[in-house]
């Protein structure tokens, strides 16, 4: 793999740029792999590459239907955070956060990872106080998180409007090391690394089946021919209750539509990320200057990546009562992504009732911050059997009532 | 230089002079003029700057596409960054400022970037700026911030001073395009009778057509237009917009469009913009084409403009952007910009023509005007900085070599026409390429589809890639019919107008000009105008392995400006086929996404700003509480008053006044927002009793019961008193936060499950108001106002009696929620306030005071009952909370039974509900978790419980607090440490929730 730097580029500058080698090989399947991910997301990707680097597992397939980070990988608004309630989610998302402070030096790929503060703003009484619950709670899980109030909120994010006629801003919750990363170039990154390491994406390949001999998996069927495997990872958010049928089990996820828009760009007038979960709408401003804008679900299960129109709506409607001056830009885009949400709102990482096939899904709203910790314990899983920032999100918890509910904090009003 | 002719301008008054400015430069113009057009007139070319070079920029078209004039206008609270010049109406005092440059617009530092242009190619930021770690966040991140972006930012303090709002129409058919097919279609559609809307983005009907000439029925376009216009004016079951884009189209036959109602008469009153929210049986999209720029060096110089924008300028607007110019094409229609611009008086120096062949009939009329044509020959390269200086010229096959140079000024381009697919691709319609025209239009055969599987949107004219007059006029008669028919209409059939224009010979696609530019060639040739990105760089993302087309689009930003790529995507698309070798089928489109062009945030949020952005509920007494110190509190979608404060007093001081008043003396609270739902039917009792964990059927009417609602997964989301009306009818209290949302549960399972049940639910919160009369002197203002007999023996605890009291018809229910003796008295809501009046009146002597939500939430902790959102949060289970009893076991089900037999829900582990006090008697944080010993296999500490509610307690003159503990129950007495977000660590006793009269007396008088 040839080294990115600053010097690379200005060396390829004097011949036109004719030195540069692909990101990634494009191979063909070959007729066996010691591990075959179906997937190439962040989390897909992002396993194969911890399965390969932490474990040496290298003769692995990563086989993707569309093109790579094509999925909500290359969808989604990018906030990345780790001030969750429950313990076991703090635990992967941290670790998650932790290892993007240096996944641009890791991987050799800019990933713009930018930590620069993520406010969960508190609108309510009740939320007030589910947030300083929170704050408890990271302070004893190892993740830095702070109670601010209004006037600290208005100082770092001077375009806020605190006194709305409805919901005024009460205080919030402030991450200072969360913030944002490119999405495509986590993608990329991972990518980039994997083929490095000899492993194989092959993109443009539907998986169509998956082969088993006495309860264990052999390989799959694509649509480039039977693959076969020592080990199945299923890690196709959206698309898991489809993979689990072709393996043989159901999963308790549905599949909705989640949106989001963005405006034209602008001058920087935002540094920080907001999350306002009372009027539903967040809102952080990308590097090129647009104004990245997402918000609740769709309320009707679908599989089409784009939504209606009534939750945009909403959003924006939220929004421009929360930052006034939005109200004069304007929406350049809208798009949708199918997330697949459980019961508890929490991801499973987890074994299957199928030998040797696991499973990585249910990231629903929230998966690209946990990319790297994701799979960095999917490998940790799948390589030696248990991993413990996987354990509480196996498969079993549903039948055992042990849900990890993050929607907690937003739990009802009094 | 750019200057207005003498004649011509179609769309202009001469009569009425406008003066506007640009840069704070005063210039003038006509009205009619577009911002774009009087730039024009005034001389001024360059508009802007490009994002991430800075490099000059020029206006390139004349409509919804530009990516390049894109100006700031108007000023504070209405002022608004990115505004495209050329579907800017000109009025009087317009005030525009060009953007992204600093100082200014001539001379912008940022312009080094050109310098630097070759350290900058495609995607280079994923490859630099890695090192060291910190950096990126502090030194390269902020310095890209800034350089990017592209207007100003509105200023965060002012509040847009326009107005917003929604329309909400339904028709028949809706017709998106106002050019001659979307009136045609109109037509044929409205003939048969259907209800028909139709929309034109601009601020005129007849598209382009009037200005490419060509006969309608042997006259004019321009007639043609005035005519079908007036017809389809007279027509009931027709209306037409203008200004009105078609924004975006959605499932299920809804579509959005945007009407700009005053951006170009600021000062007449009323909505700025309009948001039209439209569900239409059947869509036609008349949207027409796009021309194509060319790709060679140097394209991105002010003054190279598209030949139609050309066109337009003089036609349109009575403009000339140049007076001596170039046309560079690759088919017919070019010729018809010279043969305007020549008849105009200007200059056309040369027509190079990339086509061996060279063009047919028009070809034959510009070399009759004496303009010469180069068959076969390109543009190698543009030179000129802010202004186009001189053309070279070479052989369209080769490398670019051999030129011959011409001096200009303006360069027209054409690179053939793509018709406007977006709308029908919204909603997943789909393409085919077309070889012949070297476009992508819409596949009749793959239409988005409605809900019944048929398509409910098809294509008009240009936009299905029928570019002759006469083509699109049959194309969209036929489209507007079939349409018609599709949502009902009664068949004719009108005769489509015989369109005439001068035969064409077929295009030849050039993708790039001259054929096998060399490299130096291909760093200057641009593709996206706006973001800087040119040939060599997808050439760069093919060879790196970004193939795919979304790849290459979001690692060079291709087609990623506020254009969308409407110039820039097919070109680009060709490139990449091209570097891959594969055909451009095979490469796609990236996805079509609403909205068209952008539209404001403003138009989308429509009305619901300030105060009627989610309008707060108000109970009938809110203005009185209002009126007496109301500290409010938000719960829900209501208000509600967190405490009383008398003048001068402190919010806390408030609160343990009426804490202490209440138990002593008498209280009163507005508890009308208390959800009330009626539930009633012959099957109503078993219903409640799968609803709630208690048996609710054997409940006698005239008592109640305090119930709990869960999840079907076992968690408890709701609790309130249930009282049974008569046989068949209960009435539930829900929480305050619960009432619309438990209605819902209701009426999921009842629609879902149960449809079969004999059960109506009703919600009636509204039609009470209810007032909890709390105290020990309670019994005696009612008794004082006269009526009921509220007497123990008559009226006994968890019983409920209608009748009169101080003359209000009322049910007073003997319920408590603060271990006093209690009333909950319901009125009808009309009466609330005088009900009000009368107890307050009445329970002077009595030592009556209001008291808000915080001293009910203390009141009820001191006798240690639970409340939803405090000791639950969707997590908790009612054995968690030792409510055992409230869990029916005669039942054989309720909803969550089966949940909670799960292996978690009964591990002895879980955490319990126990009493906390504090060793020094201080108040423990709010939300604090408790630990224990050492830390878990993630490092975390390890907890074993957490602080559900706490609070000062007045009447005990300490900190009381409720919380979950592991094994809780069974560690009485066992002394906790707690932490606090303070950095202190507080210690806490582990004691009986019950703080206040264990044994219930002062309740059961
Ligand atoms: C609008 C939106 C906004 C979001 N915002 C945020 C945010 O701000 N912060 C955050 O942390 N998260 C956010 N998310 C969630 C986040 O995007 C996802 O959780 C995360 O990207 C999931 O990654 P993944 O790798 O699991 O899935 P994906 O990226 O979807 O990858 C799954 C891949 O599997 C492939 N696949 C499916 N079926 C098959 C098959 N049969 N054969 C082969 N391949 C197949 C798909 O093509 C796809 O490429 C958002 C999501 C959306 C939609």
């Amino acid at each position: 793999m040839k080294h990115y730097s600053a010097f690379a580029v200005a060396r390829e500058a004097l011949r036109s740029h004719t030195g540069w080698e692909r990101a990634w090989r494009s191979p063909e399947p070959k007729k066996r792999y010691d591990v075959i991910i179906v997937g190439a997301g962040g989390h897909g990707l992002a396993t194969a590459y911890y399965l390969g680097k932490n474990y040496g597992i290298q003769n692995v397939a990563i086989i993707e239907k569309g093109w790579l980070g094509g999925g909500n990988t290359g969808r989604n608004t990018t906030i990345i955070r780790s001030n969750y309630l429950q313990d076991p989610s703090a635990a992967i998302y941290e670790k998650s956060r932790s290892l993007y402070e240096h996944l641009s030096q890791d991987l050799n790929y800019n990933l713009m990872f930018s930590p620069r503060g993520v406010i969960m703003l508190a609108q309510t009484h009740h939320e007030v106080r589910g947030y300083q619950r929170t704050a408890h709670a990271n302070a004893l899980q190892g993740v830095p998180t702070e109670w601010i109030g209004p006037q600290r909120v208005k100082e770092l994010v001077p375009i806020i409007n605190l006194e709305g006629p409805r919901y005024p801003v009460l205080g919030g919750l402030w991450q200072e090391r969360g913030g944002t990363a490119r999405h495509d170039a986590v993608a990329w990154g991972y990518a980039r690394a994997c083929s490095a390491m000899g492993m194989d994406i092959i993109q443009k390949c539907e998986v169509t089946g998956v082969r088993q001999e006495n309860g264990r998996v052999t390989g799959v069927d694509t649509t480039k021919g039977a693959i076969e495997c020592e080990k199945l990872g299923i890690v196709v958010a959206g698309h898991s209750g489809q993979l689990a049928e072709m393996a043989g089990f159901r999963l308790p996820l549905e599949a909705v539509a989640l949106q989001a828009l963005v405006s034209e760009p602008i001058k920087p007038c935002m540094d920080v990320v907001v999350m306002a979960n009372t009027v539903h709408g967040y809102m952080s401003q990308s590097d090129k200057g647009e104004m990245v804008i997402g918000g609740g679900t769709d309320g009707f299960n679908n599989y089409t990546q784009r939504g209606s129109f009534h939750h945009i709506e909403e959003t924006v409607r939220a929004l421009v009562e929360t930052f006034p001056m939005i109200s004069r830009l304007k929406m350049l885009r809208q798009w949708g992504g199918i997330v697949d949400m459980t019961g508890d709102r929490s991801p499973i990482l987890s074994k299957t009732p199928l030998g040797n096939c696991f499973i990585n899904g249910g990231w629903g709203t929230g998966g690209f911050k946990a990319i790297p910790g994701s799979g960095w314990g999917m490998a940790q899983l799948m390589a030696t059997g248990h991993s413990p920032l996987t354990e509480a999100f196996s498969l079993d918890r549903f039948k055992e009532g042990r849900f990890i509910d993050e929607s907690v904090a937003a739990g009802v009003a009094h | 230089m750019s200057t207005r002719l003498s004649k011509l301008g179609r769309l202009i008054d001469r009569t009425k002079q406008v003066s506007f400015s640009f840069n704070g430069t005063t210039m003038r113009g006509f009205a009619g003029d577009t911002l774009a057009s009087a730039l024009l007139a005034n001389d001024q070319m360059m508009m802007g700057r490009s994002f991430k070079y800075h490099r000059p920029r020029g206006v390139v078209a004349s409509g919804a596409e530009e990516p390049n004039a894109l100006v700031g206008l108007g000023e504070g609270s209405r002022f608004e960054p990115n505004q495209r010049a050329t579907t800017t109406e000109l009025f009087e005092g317009l005030s525009a400022k060009s953007q992204n440059h600093w100082p200014n617009l001539d001379f912008d530092i940022g312009a080094v970037n050109t310098a630097f242009a070759r350290f900058l190619p495609a995607g280079f930021y994923y490859k630099m700026f890695i090192h060291p770690q910190p950096f990126w966040k502090h030194v390269y991140e902020p310095f890209i911030r800034k350089s990017a972006g592209l207007g100003k930012a509105p200023d965060a303090e002012t509040r847009d001073a326009d107005t917003y709002e929604h329309f909400y129409a339904f028709t028949d058919v809706l017709i998106i395009g106002g050019g001659v097919a979307g009136l045609q279609a109109a037509k044929a559609a409205a003939l048969t009778g259907v209800k028909v809307l139709l929309v034109e983005q601009t601020a005129h009907w007849g598209g382009r057509a009037p200005v490419d000439g060509g006969t309608i029925d042997e006259g004019p376009v321009d007639k043609f237009v005035e005519q079908i216009v007036s017809e389809l004016e007279t027509m009931d079951n027709v209306t037409m917009r203008l200004r009105c884009m078609g924004a975006g189209i959605y499932d299920h036959g809804y579509a959005l469009a945007y009407e700009r109602l005053t951006d170009h008469a600021p000062q007449v009153a009323g909505p700025r913009h309009r948001l039209w929210r439209i569900r239409a049986k059947q869509i036609v999209t008349a949207t027409g084409a796009i021309e194509r720029p060319l790709s060679f060096a140097g394209n991105d110089v002010p003054g190279v403009m598209l030949a139609s924008a050309m066109r337009d300028y003089v036609v349109n607007w009575g403009v000339t952007p140049g007076e001596r110019v170039v046309v560079a094409t690759n088919n017919d229609d070019a010729y018809r910009t010279a043969i305007t611009l020549k008849n105009a008086g200007v200059d056309v120096l040369r027509i190079l023509d990339a086509r061996a062949s060279g063009g047919g009939a028009l070809a034959d009329e510009v070399r009759a005007l004496g303009i010469r044509v180069d068959p076969g020959k390109a543009i190698a390269k543009v030179s000129g900085g802010k202004r186009v200086k001189k053309v070279s010229i070479c052989n369209q096959e080769g490398i670019g070599g051999a030129r011959d140079e011409v001096s200009c000024d303006a360069v027209a381009m054409s690179g053939g026409w793509s018709p406007v697919v977006h709308l029908w691709s919204h909603c997943g319609g789909k393409l085919i390429w077309d070889d012949a025209q070297a476009h992508f239009r819409p596949d009749p055969d793959r239409p988005p589809l409605g809900a019944d599987g048929a398509g409910f949107v098809s294509v008009a004219g240009a936009a299905n890639g029928a570019l002759a007059l006469g083509e699109t006029l049959s194309d969209a008669n036929a489209a507007g019919l079939a349409a018609a028919k599709a949502a009902g209409g009664k068949a004719k059939r009108p005769k489509a107008p015989l369109g005439e224009s001068a035969a064409e010979l077929p295009m030849e696609p050039v993708w790039l000009m001259p054929a096998n530019a060399d490299t130096p060639l291909r760093v200057k040739s641009w593709l996206d105008f706006q973001n800087d990105v040119k040939v060599s760089d997808v050439q760069l993302a093919a060879r790196e392995g970004y193939e795919s087309v979304e790849h290459t689009k979001r690692y060079t930003t291709l087609g990623m400006a506020t254009d969308q790529g409407k110039l820039s995507n097919i070109n680009g698309l060709a490139i990449l086929a091209d570097a891959l070798n594969a055909e451009i089928p095979q490469v796609g489109t990236t996805t079509f996404r609403p909205p068209y062009t952008p539209i404001s945030m403003g138009a989308i949020g429509g009305e619901a700003r300030g105060e009627v952005f989610q309008p707060i509920r108000r109970t009938p007494l809110h203005d009185w509480h209002d009126r007496n110190g109301a500290d409010w509190e938000p719960v829900g979608h209501w208000r509600r008053p967190y405490a009383y404060q008398l003048p001068g007093e402190s919010v806390e001081a408030a609160v343990n006044r009426e804490v202490k008043n209440t138990r002593e003396n008498l209280g009163l609270l507005d508890a009308s927002t208390l959800g009330k739902l009626i539930v009633k039917g012959p099957d109503a009792g078993r219903f409640l009793d799968m609803m709630y964990t208690n048996m609710m059927s054997t409940l006698k009417p005239g008592k109640c019961r305090y119930g709990l609602m869960c999840s079907e997964n076992g968690f408890l989301i709701d609790d309130g008193v249930v009282a049974r009306i008569d046989e068949d009818t209960w009435l539930c209290h829900t929480t305050t936060g619960g009432a619309e949302r438990i209605h819902a549960h209701m009426e999921e399972w009842l629609q879902t499950e149960w449809w079969d049940w004999k059960v109506y639910v009703a919600n009636v919160t509204e039609q009470y108001a209810q007032v909890a009369v709390v105290g020990p002197n309670a019994r005696k203002v009612l008794e004082k106002l006269g009526g009921m007999d509220v007497s123990k023996e008559a009226l006994p605890f968890m019983e409920w009696r209608d009748g009169q009291i101080g003359g209000f018809d009322c049910r007073a229910y003997r319920i408590s929620f603060s271990g006093e003796l209690s009333y909950e008295i319901a009125v009808a809501a009309s009466r609330g306030q005088a009900f009000w009046d009368a107890l307050t009146e009445a329970g002077k002597e009595f030592g009556v005071m209001p008291y808000g939500t915080e001293c009910l939430h203390i009141l009820r902790a001191e006798k240690g009952f639970i409340m939803i959102g405090d000791e639950t949060d969707g997590t908790v289970i009612p054995q968690d909370l030792g409510l055992h009893w409230a869990l029916s076991k005669k039942k054989e089900d309720y909803l969550g039974k089966r949940a909670q037999q799960r292996s978690h829900m009964a591990d002895p582990d879980r955490w319990k509900l126990v009493g906390l006090e504090t060793v020094d008697g201080s108040v423990l944080p709010d939300g604090a978790y408790a630990v224990g010993e050492g830390t878990n296999a993630n490092g975390q500490r390890n907890m074993i419980g957490r602080v559900t509610s706490t609070y000062y307690s007045a009447n005990l003159d300490r900190g009381i607090a409720m919380g979950l503990v592991k094994h809780g129950p069974d560690r009485m007495g066992e002394v906790i440490e707690i932490p606090g977000t303070d950095g202190k660590s507080y210690k806490a006793k582990i004691v009986d929730p019950v703080f206040f009269d264990k044994d219930g007396e002062k309740q059961n008088v």
